[in-house]
């Protein structure tokens, strides 16, 4: 489904990797490793089609991401470093916020389960700054339990979760890969789930 | 045809421009010389003295030419930097880049002789004249591109910030020239006009006319100094360049 | 349009729960206009006539308050990001955040400039116009503030930097803004003024956003 060839990544002088393939098929899952600085976020943000790529292509069931746009976008769900969420809103209103932004539109009450299965009952009308740092992230993950994406761009989703919040976001990535979706992401941990592979930069 | 756009393009990359600008500084800088020696000679000694206005009017020889300049050097600048964004030619980019300091004098000067001219003629270095005033505001657009480049340290981030503002400016001075103009029509009553000059002898628009030319030589010819200065800073990790003798020693 | 309206609700939604910020611009504005009185004298006539130039500079000093906050906060907490990678087309959105900020500052502008007229002794007629011109070229100060905003997103000294790009561009705004106002002073028609201002804000709301787009873009890479 994603594929990309001959990527090469430049940040000021620095190159950071170049003539880089990968593909990601139905149902397949792809870690990306390194170390710190190798450039694992860069080539999420190449991928999700938020940076341009120095050199190479990058394809969505054999189309340029360039050209597809918008089209892409629908297919795609990327979760960087910083998770979109507003301090001031409360979990339910950031939900329903970023369900709008991806151009769906999110009942209450599915809202409301969803967060409720990431142990967020009761704390869906507190503004989220008095939630904990653990509690934030799993404001996201409940987007992602809403979302509706056939590819999954993660960048670190692990960071920040308890062992707990660790086991619901595996559960949600098998889920995904097994009904036929895609993931591609980073981690400093290994990842127990099947059917990934590696990528080390 | 095909053989031409291939030749084109092979200048538009800084490794080949590099060595032609080399080529080319000496011979605008000689033109420059030239020009600005006959066009002073025609100024000084040539063209009568202004009826009107006495000797103190010879400063348009230089006001007229900076301010043509100004105004013109900012839409070359847009053009490149429009170019860059629109092919993501790096050499367009640098182009405007060295550009902007050359406006941004030309604007400069023209301010600064027109004080002058202004001290005799109206009593004042500054009077809130139309083409003063947009003069002025074309001074800052300028120091606003060459701030924003500045502030940004990646240079094709740089490169593509400057151009969207250079186009958002360069659909904007036709606007404000307008408008300023329209403002101080509505101002102003019977003020002296730089506009309105009274008609020139031959002598004077020719001295004008060289004095310009001579000002553009010498915006080429600089445009094209710092536009290799520019390319060496930027390819400075590149082979080619690690290689030039002026580099090596 | 439905991402957009939802980008506007969640922008006054945050502007109700940060009222501090909204209420600086609007005071900004009160204190600036109560200022040149004080710098100037109190003779009526004089200021009566300055009026106009007074209420549109305070204007545009106000809105420039707002601007460098437009963006930097959805850019710090990755909410930037997910608009570029919406199925909407960016655009739309970003028109939506202009939207939402002309809503909380421009408007109350609008809202107060006829009270602060009063206190210039500025008559029915000059008032109104004040508050046409004003509903014509508040939006125009904030789209091509937006653009600003995105170009200077995220650089050192990126305020400074601001005024610096966006106040030579209000200039014709404030011509013709503050102009309208003076041709009722002195018993004109203002029309010619406010068909201008209105041909801008068309041209801007064409433009503004879609450039604001490019250099979010840019910044985001």
């Amino acid at each position: 489904m994603l594929s990309a060839t001959g990527l090469t990544c430049v940040r000021g002088e620095r190159r950071l990797f170049s003539g880089l393939d990968l593909a990601v098929g139905a149902g397949e899952w792809l870690h990306v490793q390194g170390e710190n600085g190798a450039g694992k976020t860069s080539l999420l943000r190449i991928l999700a089609g938020l940076a341009p790529a120095a050199e190479g292509e990058i394809r969505w069931h054999a189309e340029p991401i360039g050209a597809l746009a918008e089209e892409y976008r629908r297919h795609l769900l990327f979760l960087g470093h910083h998770g979109a969420v507003k301090e001031e809103l409360t979990p339910l209103e950031n939900l329903t916020f970023s369900a709008r932004l991806d151009g769906a539109s999110l009942a209450e009450a599915e809202a409301l389960q969803a967060l409720a299965r990431f142990g967020l009952r009761g704390r869906e009308d507190l503004p989220v700054r008095f939630l904990s740092a653990g509690q934030k992230r799993r404001v996201l993950l409940a987007r992602l339990a809403v979302r509706k994406a056939q590819l999954w761009i993660l960048d670190e989703p692990f960071t920040a979760l308890d062992v707990k919040a660790v086991d619901m976001l595996s559960r949600l990535i098998i889920d995904h890969v097994g009904s036929g979706g895609s993931a591609i992401l980073t981690s400093h941990q290994s990842i127990p789930l099947p059917h990934g592979r590696a990528l080390r930069l | 045809m095909n053989n031409r756009l291939i030749h084109w393009f092979k200048f538009a990359s800084p490794q080949s421009f590099y060595p032609l600008a080399g080529k080319m500084i000496p011979w605008f800088w000689g033109l420059a010389a030239i020009f600005f020696v006959a066009g002073l000679y025609i100024g000084f000694f040539v063209a009568p003295t202004d009826f009107q206005q006495g000797e103190g009017y010879r400063i348009i020889f230089v006001h007229v030419p900076a301010a043509w300049m100004s105004m013109f050097i900012y839409l070359v600048m847009a053009f490149w930097a429009g170019l860059g964004l629109a092919l993501n030619t790096r050499l367009s980019s640098m182009m405007a880049q060295a550009l902007a300091p050359t406006g941004a004098i030309m604007a400069f000067l023209s301010l600064w002789t027109g004080a002058w001219w202004g001290k005799p003629m109206w009593g004042a270095w500054w009077v809130w004249d139309a083409r003063l005033t947009s003069a002025l505001i074309l001074f800052f657009l300028y120091i606003g591109f060459i701030a924003l480049q500045a502030a940004i340290d990646d240079a094709r981030r740089a490169d593509k910030a400057g151009a969207i503002l250079a186009l958002v400016g360069v659909v904007n001075v036709p606007i404000i020239y307008f408008s300023v103009q329209w403002w101080n029509t509505l101002h102003q009553g019977a003020s002296v006009s730089l506009t309105r000059a009274p008609t020139m002898a031959t002598t004077m628009l020719w001295g004008m006319l060289i004095m310009a030319l001579a000002f553009w030589m010498y915006s080429i010819a600089v445009a094209l100094m710092r536009v290799r200065a520019i390319i060496l800073e930027r390819e400075a990790h590149t082979e080619w360049v690690k290689e030039l003798p002026e580099v090596k020693n | 349009m439905n991402a957009a309206i939802a980008v506007i609700r969640r922008d006054l939604l945050l502007a109700m729960r940060r009222k501090s910020e909204v209420m600086t611009a609007l005071f900004f504005f009160i204190i600036v206009v109560s200022l040149f009185p004080l710098g100037i004298g109190p003779e009526p006539v004089l200021l009566k006539k300055i009026a106009p130039g007074i209420l549109w500079v305070a204007a545009l000093l106000a809105t420039m308050l707002g601007l460098a906050r437009l963006f930097a906060p959805d850019h710090a907490d990755g909410t930037l990001e997910q608009m570029a990678l919406s199925p909407t087309p960016m655009g739309v959105l970003i028109a939506g955040k202009i939207a939402a900020h002309w809503i909380t500052t421009g408007l109350p502008l609008v809202l107060l400039a006829p009270v602060l007229g009063i206190q210039f002794d500025l008559d029915g007629a000059a008032l109104g116009i004040l508050v046409v011109a004003l509903l014509l070229g508040t939006p125009l100060l904030s789209l091509i503030g937006a653009i600003g905003a995105a170009l200077t997103l995220g650089l050192r000294g990126g305020g400074v930097l601001l005024s610096l790009l966006v106040l030579p561009l209000y200039v014709p705004t404030l011509i013709f803004g503050a102009g309208a106002v003076e041709m009722v002073v002195s018993g004109m028609s203002a029309a010619g003024h406010l068909s201008l201002l209105a041909a801008m804000l068309a041209l801007a709301l064409f433009f503004a956003p879609w450039a604001t787009t490019a250099a979010l873009r840019i910044a985001l890479e």
